[in-house]
């Protein structure tokens, strides 16, 4: 990175840091579903951009994590602290053994994509009859006072949830930073670009497949439980449905696939627009139920045939940010 | 608890009329991948586009939905052949995942628009002459269910004569079986792909259209029906339009019979394991990969 691109990020990082202060609570709800997604599609983006496997079902992991972790506390008062690690591990193990299955069989490509989802959806069939977690009613969780902050229990005003999911989102940025150029990172970029090839080449590729899988159902898990205690309900319509996994995917894909950037261009971006198309339709006093989806369609699908490779290639290319 | 024989036979019909429907709208899936190895992730959603049509015609125009087919399945057509000589056919050289996106980037449009103009609320079609059903002595057949799947079935055979007998069907087959050979014995591969997909959509729409008789329509059927079609397409074997066929009445059959002995909520968690059960042990389908 060149010392403009440093430059941009330091100041990037101030306004994040600093938003809370000035912005309004509309503002900060915006940017705190902001970096959520970016967050989730840094997630997803380890799987799909860096070892090449279309994942279609995260919305999977993001369920468990929530569900987890809000079970753990509603029924037995494990704070999230304790029910994150918890939460993780059992994303970390389905993932595995999920993948495992998938691809010791030799699932690759669209199939593996359409087993992603089928797990999905029998995942949310299944909570729709778990009653220990208040089946397809929902699960809620007691809401206390919100100027009140307890840090232990994850109650407190929106701007603990905003400061709890930027330092997630730093940290998994700089996660992928490190990830992109371990040793683990090359051999995903080399089965994402040709898997024969890299097998060849004396790769175990199940294995870091398997690695790629688990390590982004485990992050993608704390979203999952930031996503429990910031809400405060969980209903596995919402959560398991197949709409989550396509807003986790669309930030990456819209920023770039396999970039750094990418998932957090792309995120503010179809946050940006996504939110602001609602609030101009309902400024003009319009109801208009599928606007934000339709406007993600729209984005997808110009994206996809105009900028193949995402939003962050051109643009740093164009401010010469990138050597 | 006994089941009672009667109501079994009377499941077991349905399940396999409904079949026949599925079958038909996975056989326009299994033809759109088994040619132009397109992923058609928009395919409930066009299915449910053909729905609206129909309902809308009937409600407005009362014209009968059986009447509806042929004109819905020829817009369809040119709408499936434009789809893919103007927007996917650059595609082809692509990663897969690119043209998965760009469907579901359609599908997303397709369902959106549908909701907005639509709304969210349930339409279904009722027709007077359907109503009473056929009674062939202790055995009750929905009247309209058994239609849908004759048309259905019909248009099934319509669309294997059309590839055995015409000399268009017989040249898509050599583009599915052998794209490059295709072209260098100068065949046009990107018309004959459009084509194919123009059948694939036509054999949707006409799903969709008897579909109605079936089900309620919301707009957001689609991606339901999407995962449906795949699934039904992947444990019949991609590409083989036998294998859709087939797979189409099983999952049909299967639904009914889960609907019966353990829930109706448990229907798609039946098909959902179908297809692990033959992506684990016969990941290339029932029947094989030849169209």
């Amino acid at each position: 990175m060149k010392p403009r691109a440093h430059l941009l990020l330091a100041g990037l990082c101030a306004i994040l840091l600093l938003l809370p202060y000035f912005a309004g609570s509309y503002i900060l709800s915006v940017a705190t579903l902001f970096l959520f997604f970016a967050y989730t599609g840094q997630a997803w983006n380890i799987l799909m951009g860096f070892a090449g496997q279309l994942s279609l079902g995260h919305s999977l992991y993001l369920g468990v994590g929530a569900y987890a972790a809000a079970g753990l506390y509603f029924h037995f008062g494990i704070g999230p602290w304790a029910g994150l690690w918890i939460a993780s591990l059992l994303c970390v193990c389905l993932a595995a053994s999920l993948g495992g299955v998938a691809f010791r069989c030799g699932i690759s490509g669209v199939y593996f994509t359409l087993l992603t989802i089928v797990f999905a959806e029998i995942t949310r069939i299944g909570f729709d009859h778990f009653t220990w977690v208040g089946a397809s009613g929902g699960l809620f969780l007691k809401v206390t006072q919100r100027d009140q902050i307890d840090i232990l229990n994850l109650r407190g005003p929106p701007a603990l949830f905003y400061y709890l999911i930027l330092a997630l989102t730093a940290a998994g940025f700089m996660l992928c930073a490190w990830l992109l150029r371990s040793r683990a990172g090359y051999y995903w970029q080399a089965i994402r670009e040709n898997e024969e090839a890299a097998q060849a080449l004396g790769i175990n590729t199940f294995r870091w497949k398997i690695l790629a899988v688990a390590i982004s159902a485990g992050l993608t898990a704390l979203a999952g439980v930031f996503h429990a205690f910031y809400y405060n309900n969980l209903f596995p319509e919402h959560v398991f449905n197949i709409g989550r996994s396509v807003e986790i995917m669309l930030g990456p894909i819209i920023g770039g696939i396999g970039t750094l950037f990418g998932p957090i261009l792309g995120a503010a971006l179809v946050t940006l627009l996504a939110d602001g198309s609602t609030e101009l339709v309902a400024a003009l006093g319009w109801d208009v139920p599928g606007i934000k989806q339709l406007i993600y369609g729209i984005a997808l699908f110009l994206i996809v045939i105009f900028l193949p490779d995402g939003l962050w290639p051109a643009l740093a290319r164009k401010l010469k940010l990138s050597q | 608890m006994p089941i009672d024989p009667v109501n079994l036979a009377n499941v077991t019909i349905s399940g396999i009329l409904t079949g026949l429907v599925y079958g038909l709208m996975a056989l326009g899936l299994s033809v759109i991948f088994g040619v132009a190895r397109v992923v058609n992730f928009a395919h409930g959603e066009m299915m449910t586009m053909a729905m609206y049509m129909t309902v809308l015609l009937f409600g407005q125009l009362h014209i009968n939905p059986f009447l509806v087919v042929i004109p819905v399945a020829v817009l369809f057509f040119f709408f499936g052949y434009l789809l893919q000589a103007k927007v996917i056919h650059p595609f082809i050289t692509r990663p897969d995942h690119a043209q998965f996106m760009l469907l579901l980037a359609i599908a997303m449009i397709m369902t959106n628009a549908l909701l907005i103009v639509f709304g969210p609320e349930a339409r279904t079609v009722s027709l007077d002459s359907l109503l009473e059903s056929l009674e062939t002595g202790p055995l009750l057949v929905d009247r309209g269910k058994l239609y849908a799947a004759l048309v259905a079935f019909s248009a099934t055979l319509a669309l294997f004569a059309f590839f055995r007998l015409t000399p268009t069907g017989t040249a898509i087959r050599a583009c599915a079986d052998n794209g490059l050979g295709a072209k260098v014995v100068g065949l046009n591969v990107k018309h004959l792909y459009a084509i194919a997909f123009g059948l694939g959509a036509a054999c949707v729409a006409v799903a969709g259209c008897m579909m109605i008789m079936l089900i309620d329509l919301t707009p957001a059927l689609g991606p339901t029906y999407t995962l449906l079609a795949f699934v039904i397409v992947i444990v019949g074997g991609l590409g083989s339009m036998n294998g859709a066929l087939l797979a189409g009445v099983l999952i049909g059959l299967s639904e009914a019979l889960a609907g019966l002995f353990i829930a109706p909520s448990a229907k798609s968690m039946v098909s959902f394991a179908l297809l692990v059960l033959v992506l684990l042990f016969r990941p290339r389908g029932l029947l094989g990969d030849n169209l």
